[in-house]
Formats: C-alpha cells, sequence, structure tokens
C-alpha cells in the first residue's frame, strides 16, 4: 500500500471516531447495513467518498489502495455506511465509465459529497441468480421511457434517491442477455412504490420497488441501449472485489478477544480460537490486496473476485458460529449482552453473507469458468 | 532480477533432474547424488546467502516461487531448508558444508521429512543453532513405505555453534513446509482439472458436472490462499518471527487435507494406486501438514500472540502479519 494512502488512515479514524461512539456492538455489527446520512455527509465533506473518481467530477483522483484503507477503516469500526456504500462502491464508478459527460456532471459531485444515495435493482420476484430472465420492461416513448415491473430485496430502497435498475427494453426474457438495458430511475418519480421488507432480525433494510408507468427522461438511460448485461457484469466486479467481504463479523472478533482477556482465560483452545480468526483473517487481506493491486493496473479482476469473495463470506459466517459455540461453551463466564445480541444478530444475518453480490453457487461457477471447466 | 527470471530456470532444472520417476525412487531408498550434485552445481544453493559471502543475495520473499516450485516437483531432499541454512551460516561467518541440511529444533519429536537424504542439520538447542552431521544421529524409519521421513535422535548437541542471535529454526522451517505444500497443491489443481476435463461419465467430461465444478472451485480457493499464506511467511524475512510464520502453516496445514481430498474425490480409484502419481503429491501434503506443527499448533502460537495484545484484529494483522521484509 503506497505510503500517501496509508496516510488516509489516521485521517477518518478520527471522523468514525465521533459517528460510533454511542452505537452498542450490535449496531456496529450491522457494518454496511448502518444508516446515517450525516455521517456519509461528513466523509463526503471530508474528501473521504469518490476517493477513485477524478478531481474534475469532485473526487478524490486516487488509486484504488486509497479506497481500501478507507474502507478497511470504516468496516472494522462497524461505522453506519449504508447511506453512499452503494454509490461510492459501484453506481459511481459505474456511471464514470459508462455514463455521458452531462451525466457524469450531473451525478459525481453528488455522490463525491454524499449528497446522493443509490440503490440496485437486479433482483426481481422471479429473477435472483438467473439475473438474465428479469422481466421489468422499459418502452421509448416520445420524450424517453416508459417503466413498468418490479425489482425486490433492493437494498436501502426506502433511503435511496435514485435506483441503476437492470431492465428489458426489447425482446423477451427468452431473448435472456440480448436486449437488457440499465437505467438511472430517479425513486420520486410519479408511478414508483417503495415498501420496505422486514428481515429476520427486525431490521428493514431491503424492500420491493413496484414501477407502474413510471415516465422517464431519454437521458434516463445508462451507457448503451442492449449492451446492459456486459454492463452489469463489470458493475459486479466493483462489487465483489472490495475488502466487505471479509470484514462483515470483525467487529466481533475484536469485542470476543476483549471478552476473553477480561475473563483472563489462557487455555488452548482459546488461543487456537483467536489464531485461526487471525491467520485466515491475514490471508484474506493480503488476497484482497491483490485483487486491489489488480484494479489498480486497470485490469477487471473478475475470477479473483470471485474467489475472495467466496472464502472471505465464508469466513464472514464461520466467525459468528466460531464464537457463539466458544461463548455457550464457557456457560458460568458472564457476558455482555451486547456482546451476546452482536453474535446472534451476525449467526441470524450471515447466511446473506454468500448471497448478496452474487451467490456461492454462482461464484464457484465463475471460478470453474476460470480453470477452464466451462 | 524479477521473480519470473529467477524462476524458469530453477523449475527447468527441477523438470530435468527431478521428474516423478526421480522423486518416487528416492521416496524409496535410492540416494540423490544426482539430483543433488545439478542443484549443487546450479548455484541456486546459496541464493540466499548475501552477495559479498558469494551468494545472490536474495531474501525470502524473492526466493518463494523457488520454494514453492520444489513442492510442485515433489523434490525429495531439503533443498529449500539448505537454502536457508547456506544463508544462517553465512550470516555466522561458518563454512557452508557440501550436502542437504535440515533445520531441526531439539525438542521437536516428530518426523522429519528429508531426513533420509540429508546430510548435516542446524540443530536449535540451549538457545544456540549448532551445526552437526547427521552421522551423530540415529534416525528411526517411521515405518511407512516411499517416504524421506524419519525420526530423530541425538546423542547431545554438538558440533559448531553458530551463536545465539540468529532466528529460531522452527519457524523458518514452518514457512518452508507452507511454501512446499503451496507447490504440491498447485501440482494436485492441475492435475485434478486436466483429468476432470478428460474422465468421461454419464457421456460427458466429468468437469461439465456442476457437482465436480463446485468441488473443484473450492480446491482452487483454497490452493490460492495457501500460496497466499506462504507469500506472507516468506515475505516477512528470515527474522520473520513466529507471527508471519504461524499464518503461512496454519492456513497451508488447514488446506492441506481438503486440497488432497479433492484431488482423490475427483480422481476416483485410480488416484489411490500406487503407480498414479497423484499419491506423490497428496501423501506429501500429508506429511508436511503435520511436520513442525499442524494447523492447531500453530493456531495456538498465534493465538497466544493475539490474546496479548489490545489492538484491533486490522492493527494486529497490519504490525504484525502482513509485513514486507525490512532490507538488511
Amino acid at each position: 500500500v503506497p505510503a500517501h494512502d496509508e496516510a488516509l488512515r489516521g485521517e477518518v479514524r478520527g471522523l468514525i471516531a465521533e459517528a460510533t461512539a454511542d452505537l452498542p456492538l450490535d449496531r456496529r455489527a450491522r457494518s454496511w447495513q448502518g444508516f446515517d446520512a450525516d455521517f456519509s455527509r461528513r466523509l463526503g465533506k471530508a474528501g473521504l467518498l469518490g476517493l477513485t473518481l477524478p478531481q474534475s467530477y469532485g473526487g478524490g483522483g486516487r488509486g484504488p489502495f486509497a479506497r481500501f484503507i478507507v474502507v478497511e477503516e470504516l468496516l472494522s469500526a462497524g461505522a453506519p455506511v449504508a447511506a453512499h456504500w452503494i454509490a461510492d462502491r459501484q453506481s459511481a464508478p459505474l456511471i464514470l465509465k459508462f455514463g455521458t459527460e452531462d451525466q457524469r456532471r450531473f451525478y459525481l459531485p453528488r455522490i463525491c459529497r454524499g449528497e446522493a444515495f443509490f440503490c440496485i435493482g437486479m433482483s426481481e420476484p422471479g429473477s435472483g441468480s438467473d439475473l438474465a430472465s428479469v422481466r421489468t420492461r422499459a418502452e421509448r416513448t416520445e420524450h424517453g421511457w416508459l417503466l413498468n415491473g418490479q425489482k425486490i430485496w433492493t437494498t436501502n430502497a426506502p433511503h435511496s434517491d435514485y435506483m441503476i435498475a437492470l431492465v428489458r427494453t426489447s425482446g423477451t426474457a427468452a431473448d435472456r442477455q440480448a436486449g437488457l438495458s440499465q437505467l438511472i430511475v430517479d425513486l420520486k418519480a410519479p408511478g414508483i412504490t417503495i415498501r420496505p421488507i422486514v428481515d429476520l432480525t427486525g431490521d428493514a433494510h431491503f424492500a420491493e420497488v413496484f414501477f407502474d408507468n413510471v415516465e422517464l427522461a431519454d437521458d434516463a438511460l445508462i451507457g448503451t441501449e442492449g449492451q446492459g448485461w456486459t454492463q452489469v457484469n463489470a458493475e459486479l466486479a466493483f462489487e465483489r472485489s472490495g475488502p466487505e467481504r471479509i470484514y462483515s463479523s470483525i467487529v466481533l472478533v475484536d469485542a470476543w478477544i476483549a471478552h476473553v482477556a477480561r475473563a483472563g482465560r489462557l487455555d488452548g483452545a482459546t488461543a487456537a480460537l483467536a489464531g485461526r480468526m487471525t491467520a485466515e483473517a491475514a490471508t484474506l487481506r493480503a488476497m484482497s490486496l491483490a485483487v486491489t493491486a489488480l484494479l489498480a493496473k486497470g485490469e477487471g479482476p473478475v475470477v479473483e473476485a470471485s474467489l475472495v469473495k467466496d472464502l472471505g463470506t465464508s469466513f464472514e459466517q464461520a466467525v459468528p458460529a466460531w464464537i457463539s459455540d466458544d461463548l455457550a461453551s464457557h456457560p458460568e463466564e458472564p457476558i455482555a449482552s451486547e456482546l451476546y445480541r452482536a453474535a446472534s444478530y451476525l449467526g441470524q444475518i450471515a447466511p446473506s453473507f454468500s448471497l448478496r453480490g452474487g451467490t456461492r453457487e454462482i461464484l464457484r461457477g465463475i471460478i470453474a469458468r476460470g480453470l477452464g471447466l466451462r | 532480477m524479477n521473480r519470473e527470471e529467477l524462476l524458469v530456470p530453477f523449475d527447468r532444472l527441477l523438470s530435468d533432474v527431478c521428474p516423478p520417476s526421480v522423486a518416487r525412487a528416492v521416496d524409496a531408498g535410492d540416494p540423490i547424488d544426482r539430483l543433488w550434485s545439478e542443484i549443487e552445481a546450479s548455484g541456486y544453493l546459496d541464493a540466499l546467502v548475501p552477495e559479498p559471502a558469494g551468494g545472490a543475495g536474495l531474501s525470502m520473499g524473492d526466493a518463494a516461487p523457488l520454494f514453492m516450485a520444489l513442492g510442485r516437483h515433489a523434490a525429495p531432499a531439503p533443498v529449500a531448508e539448505t537454502m536457508v541454512a547456506r544463508a544462517l551460516l553465512a550470516r555466522a561467518g561458518i563454512d557452508r558444508p557440501a550436502g542437504p541440511i535440515l533445520l531441526l529444533d531439539r525438542q521437536q519429536a516428530l518426523p522429519v521429512p528429508f531426513a533420509r537424504t540429508a546430510s548435516h542439520a542446524l540443530v536449535e538447542a540451549d538457545d544456540n543453532i549448532h551445526l552437526v552431521s547427521l552421522n551423530q544421529a540415529q534416525l528411526t524409519a517411521t515405518g511407512e513405505p516411499g517416504t524421506t521421513a524419519a525420526f530423530i535422535n541425538w546423542p547431545a548437541p554438538e558440533g559448531r555453534a553458530l551463536g545465539t542471535d540468529l532466528p529460531r529454526l522452527r519457524p523458518l522451517s514452518a514457512v518452508l513446509l507452507a511454501a512446499a505444500i503451496a507447490g504440491a497443491a498447485d501440482r494436485l489443481l492441475d492435475m485434478t482439472v486436466a483429468f476432470a476435463d478428460e474422465r468421461v461419465q454419464f457421456g460427458k467430461p466429468i468437469g461439465r458436472q456442476q457437482a465436480v465444478q463446485q468441488q473443484l472451485a473450492v480446491m482452487a480457493e483454497k490452493v490460492v490462499a495457501t500460496r497466499m499464506a506462504a507469500e506472507i511467511g516468506c515475505a516477512a524475512g528470515l527474522d520473520g518471527g513466529l507471527g508471519p510464520a504461524s499464518v503461512a502453516k496454519q492456513v497451508a496445514s488447514a488446506a492441506a487435507v481438503i486440497i488432497a481430498d479433492t484431488a482423490h474425490a475427483v480422481h476416483g480409484a485410480i488416484g489411490i494406486s500406487e503407480e498414479h502419481d497423484l499419491q506423490l503429491f497428496s501423501r506429501r501434503l500429508r506429511s508436511w501438514r503435520l511436520a513442525s506443527g499442524s494447523e492447531t499448533y500453530w493456531a495456538e502460537r498465534l493465538g497466544q500472540m493475539r490474546l496479548a495484545s489490545d489492538i484491533s484484529t486490522i492493527d494486529f494483522i497490519r504490525k504484525n502479519l502482513n509485513l514486507a521484509e525490512p532490507a538488511r
């Protein structure tokens, strides 16, 4: 990691300490599901959003390592980053790569200031892993597009300003990847209904979104009509390559280390668990940095990112199971209720770690293709 | 010289002097004379020796691809161990003996890979390191067929003392074994993917079956993670100490079983046969997994370090584990 990027670490730590001071552990365990628009704006003001975007659009003009450092700090503290997360991670790079000059000037500076929040319209009731089967349709009108259909499991839709939606603009579902396009949908447009969906932990971070004859302007199209599949895959590579696929349970690890230290445990099984988690995290971090280095060279590390995401989410999922087992195998040891709640929350939500951003089975299919088997 | 320029001739040398037939013969008891004299003549044994002392002055991190290549070729002699031993001897200003050198610590009772093919050892005992001839030691076979590993018993640490300011040998041995595991694992992945592409069942190559593809994807993940962990161990250098070595061997040893098992699952019955080369690599993975401490041993060592520290996991990793080797 270049030294000038590493130097960002101290800068972001101050802001994080302020934002997380009153957050109990189980709120911090929400990681990138925690919504705090003020905090996102403060990060924007400090120049810590859009780090990889050109300065001419309000970005930091930095490389992927700068973003890695800031993201690592935010996640390892469990800072509430949901508001800007998707815009910073994938919508902004997508707009930079495929957008017109007008679209860039319109959206990117606001994303960098933490003033425009985005969600991703991919899944539909009948389209999950089989994304090419989407049925939401946009038809050309005299002045733009007429949008009808439904998205579901859309993270952060209730708090977002815009959705980048994958929709069919020609042909039918039988045409698969052909005839798909991406549209930027202003979620304040008439005809849009957003219904939050409560998850099994009581949170409502995702939603269903209905489009009923929504009229969009011509410039809602991002990129090229009919090229939505290619664009969405480029976008998913941004989504899969970040360190957030390693660190979802990391605040629990740190709290557990503090817990066993307080309890004065020095036995072999405790040390072995601490060591195993540390060794796996260190290896995953190095792998994630290697993917970042490929991004910095301008490559699109699709297979590598899939590999790190699958291994990383396996780790994130194992941690709450290991730690809860450890805690409950010491039934006489008092535990703080926030530690219990955090372990419990993460154990319940952990299955989603290998669903969001592409399921484990899809990622392994991508890896198998990389091995030449498909 | 970049890594590729360093590796290619070494890899070619090993392809020539250490094909599976040679590894197999040495495992079965043949001497390593020709293999060793060619490697010695190549100059690679002094790769880590500083240039003023007549070596190439490479760092452990530079040499990581060489260590992995040795595993990839199932080299039946302690070549990587000898490279490190020669660097330590040079640092202590002691002449380097000809022949393969093991890295041992006297407290360890586990079988030592390559014991049968080595002539010398650096032995850590009483806070010092001694250069000893293996003639002084009593080797006891493990009783398994086809292995260079043996139990080693020492009468007493005799021989030239190198000094007390040198790094501990067990972590160094663990890093080299992790790199060997990474190399052999890589070879197993190549063999298994190629087999899955050729073996036809149900009218198509088994590699077209999703169930097999998913297994091979997981195997590939473990191979890449093992390589990265070994790189972490090597990058920390000769003086990297306990932390990076623990990461390397914990991850490599834990992955070794899964990698070997998947290779065998995909190969089916033919992989179990002695005649098939698969066993040359899968048996090494299982032996190297245990040698110098298994995954739980190294997890405990790393865990003790971790529990003694009150900083965050990210800071602990940054400060103690993901290190580049400091310039010497």
